[in-house]
């Protein structure tokens, strides 16, 4: 199913691998500081409430 | 019909944004996975260029991303500074990592395309270097925003970065037919007659253009409802303290 590349398989091979390996990054970072700063808030107005 | 400044409103962005996310997440994934099996799997080696020609699917999005965020952070930043709307200040912010990483995915797969081409990975070239400078521009944007601990002082200095930025966007788009020189060639596409590229490859390159941009806009919310929740965190932090 691998398409023969030829002599520029290295060059088009880490062309793909590097941009989504950057995206996929960045997506996890995007989803996991929003779940922190999700967690965070939704602390800080259980506290709030419970302190009236 | 709700207007577009309600959007401005926290609470409507969130509740907005709370339904939409998941539908462009999933549209994100399933048009990008498309455009880019269809472009590496499916499309035939150029004459010229060999399978080189295959990175195009990726350096051509990301540069486009590249630009047009930065043009979305000028409008954002814009109406901070006009109409003083938080989300938009916060949705620029939340832009800007995005958009340094297609600078980023431009520059590297650039270098990478341009080595077999062109026989030198950099070049000083005008579509490159200005390319580098809005790199760096996108840098120095996140790290004032990291700098800055008031809000709204850092949405104001960052939005004035911004509109000074907003000439190396430019330049990066129009770099190769101001000077036209360099190694870097002018439009691959145009709606212009005579055409460069062959559909074989436009297909798969519009999908991936689309694709590219709705990663974006997914993000974008994802993020932007984290800088929301984030402010909100900070201003009930101090109200706490100052009690």
């Amino acid at each position: 199913m691998m398409p023969d590349l030829g002599r520029y398989a290295l060059e088009v091979s880490l062309a793909y691998v590097v941009s989504l390996g950057m995206i996929g990054a960045l997506a996890l970072f995007y989803w996991v500081r929003g779940r922190a700063v999700k967690r965070q808030l939704a602390e800080i107005e259980t506290r709030r409430g419970e302190n009236g | 019909m709700a207007s577009f400044w309600e959007y401005a409103n926290p609470l409507k962005f969130m509740r907005t944004s709370d339904w939409l996310l998941p539908i462009v997440a999933v549209a994100a994934v399933v048009v990008t996975t498309t455009g880019l099996i269809w472009g590496f799997f499916f499309t035939p080696d150029d004459f010229r260029q060999g399978s080189t020609v295959k990175i195009v699917f990726l350096h051509v999005p990301a540069a486009m991303m590249a630009i047009n965020i930065w043009v979305m952070m000028l409008v954002a930043s814009l109406v901070w500074l006009i109409r003083r709307h938080h989300v938009s200040a916060l949705a620029a912010k939340a832009a800007a990592p995005i958009g340094l990483v297609m600078t980023l995915i431009g520059l590297i797969t650039g270098a990478v395309w341009g080595q077999p081409m062109w026989g030198t990975w950099w070049a000083w070239d005008p579509r490159l270097t200005s390319f580098l400078i809005l790199f760096l521009f996108y840098l120095g944007y996140i790290a004032l925003w990291a700098a800055i601990d008031d809000p709204d002082t850092g949405a104001d200095l960052t939005a004035v970065l911004c509109l000074v930025g907003s000439v190396f966007a430019v330049l990066s788009r129009y770099a190769a037919i101001f000077w036209n020189q360099g190694l870097h060639q002018g439009a691959s596409l145009s709606v212009a007659p005579g055409t460069r590229m062959d559909w074989a490859y436009k297909a798969p390159l519009y999908t991936c253009m689309v694709g590219f941009g709705l990663v974006f806009v997914a993000l974008l919310l994802a993020g932007t409802r984290t800088e929301i929740r984030a402010r909100r965190m900070k201003a009930l932090v101090a109200r706490e303290r100052m009690a």
